[in-house]
Order: structure tokens, then sequence, then C-alpha cells
């Protein structure tokens, strides 16, 4: 039961280092770190497909990926810009406000049952295949073109266009 | 395996929903405070993670796996939205030499 909290409360630490960290490259290396203590939530769920699938598409491909454009973008860190701080007390003040108003509505509703695994297998690879192959072989296919468009459209995007150069 | 089932029987529903809904805020304020395009995509990937946490937890506490059908959906959809935004950025990049979304207001009448 601890593992849980001691867990929660390093997602969260991490998740404010992401956003008041001044360097970006720090940035993405607490973004990691937040990745990771997600992947232990999802074990602590015994989620196991998706706990692995976390761990190889977010912290090894996605994060990556944004190293690897922040090295090819270069920028220094005289050029790193900073909103004023009125802006950045309002931006912080209407997210208060979202979560305010989030844990509000949750105290309304005084539901506070355990989460309690009923199957042991639920997670697992063979149970989700099943259902992933079955009920929704149709969004999966979908899914697969979505991800073809969008390695089409980010090589035509990325490519120098000819032209104007 | 045991004893991670006999850690989860002792955490509330609402702490997970208190979990996610903060570190779905985090992602929000990271939205609206920081000026890197860059910082601002980890922020909505911030967002997209926790979503992702809530579902698996939804899924544990019914007893159905759907939610975790779809959190694989939603990665992949975030896997493209990354690989279409990042090559926005290093054009836009390209074209004006800095991705300060504050020089990209051309978009505005």
């Amino acid at each position: 039961m601890s593992t849980f909290y001691f867990i929660a409360f390093l997602s969260i630490f991490f998740s404010i280092l992401v956003i008041t960290a001044k360097n970006p490259v720090h940035s993405i290396l607490y973004l990691i770190l937040t990745f990771a203590t997600f992947t232990i939530h999802y074990i602590l769920m015994n989620a196991q497909f998706v706990a692995i699938v976390n761990f190889i598409v977010y912290m090894g491909a996605i994060l990556v990926l944004f190293l690897y454009t922040l090295m090819l973008i270069n920028l220094n860190k005289e050029s790193e810009p900073q909103k004023s701080s009125f802006i950045k007390i309002i931006g912080f003040i209407a997210g208060a406000c979202f979560l305010v108003a989030v844990v509000a509505a949750l105290k309304a509703f005084k539901t506070s049952q355990l989460v309690v695994l009923q199957d042991p297998n639920l997670g697992l690879v063979k149970n989700l295949g099943k259902i992933l192959f079955n009920e929704y072989l149709l969004p999966f296919e979908v899914s697969s073109i979505l991800l073809l468009s969008a390695m089409v459209g980010a090589v035509l995007l990325a490519t120098k266009d000819p032209k104007t150069t | 395996m045991e004893t991670l089932n006999h850690n989860i029987q002792a955490i509330p529903l609402n702490h997970y929903i208190l979990l996610c809904s903060i570190i779905f805020s985090i992602g929000v304020i990271g939205v609206l405070i920081r000026r890197n395009a860059i910082v601002i995509f980890m922020s909505v990937e911030l967002m997209l993670n926790s979503v992702n946490l809530l579902l698996t937890a939804f899924s544990v506490y019914h007893g159905d796996a759907t939610g975790q059908v779809f959190v694989f959906f939603i990665m992949a959809l975030a896997a493209a939205e990354v690989a279409v935004g990042l090559a926005i950025i290093v054009m836009i990049y390209r074209n004006t030499n800095s991705i300060d979304i504050n020089v990209l207001n051309r978009l505005k009448w």
C-alpha cells in the first residue's frame, strides 16, 4: 500500500520538475523518469501488456524522438524564452482552478471503493490479444492506416522544399 | 505476483483519480506557462499519460479489459501525433530560426 503512495509522490514530483526546469534537455530527462514511475504504476495494477508497451513506446520511441529533435534544433540557453511573471501566475491560477473543480466533484460523489483485481490475468497479453483481435479488429486496422499517414506526413513536412531553396 | 495483488487491494479508487487529476493539471499549467514549443508538447504528453493511467485503473476496478485496449489505441495516436508535431516544429524552426510560440502569431489576422 505504501508503495503506491511513494510512487505517486515521485510521479507528481518529477512532473512538476518537467514544467519548471529551465533547460529543455533536463525537462525531457525528467519526463523519462515520470514515465518510468507510470510503468511502475501499471505493474502494480498487474496490467503487464500496458506496462511493457508504455516502456517501449513512450520511454523508448517517443522520448528519443523528442531528444533527437531538441539536439537537431540546438537551442542555446540565452535564447530560451520566458513568459512574463503575470502570465505565469494567471496560468498557475487557471490550472489550480481546474484541479479544485475536479477534486470538488470527486468529493461530491463520496465513492471510495477499493480497487480490487478480480481476475488476475486481466491485463496479460493473451487476454488482451483475444479482445483486440475479436471485438476491436477494425479499429486496430484503422490505427495502422493512421500510423502510415502520420509517417508519410512527417517525412513530407520535414523534407526541404526544393523550389524555395 | 501474489504480493503485487495484495498491494493493490488497499488503495481506494479516489486516490487514483486524485493522482491522475493532479498530473493532468500539471500538464495544463505547463501548456499555459511555457513558451518553448517542445516543452508544450511534453506537457501534452503528460496529460495523455495521466488519462492512460486513469483508464487502466478503471479497467482494473471494473474487471473489464476494454479500457486497456483503449490505452493501446491512445498510445498509437500519441506516437502519430508526436511524429507529425515534431516535424512541424522542425519546419517552423527552419523557417523562423525560433521555436518560441510568441513568434508564431502570424496566424492571427
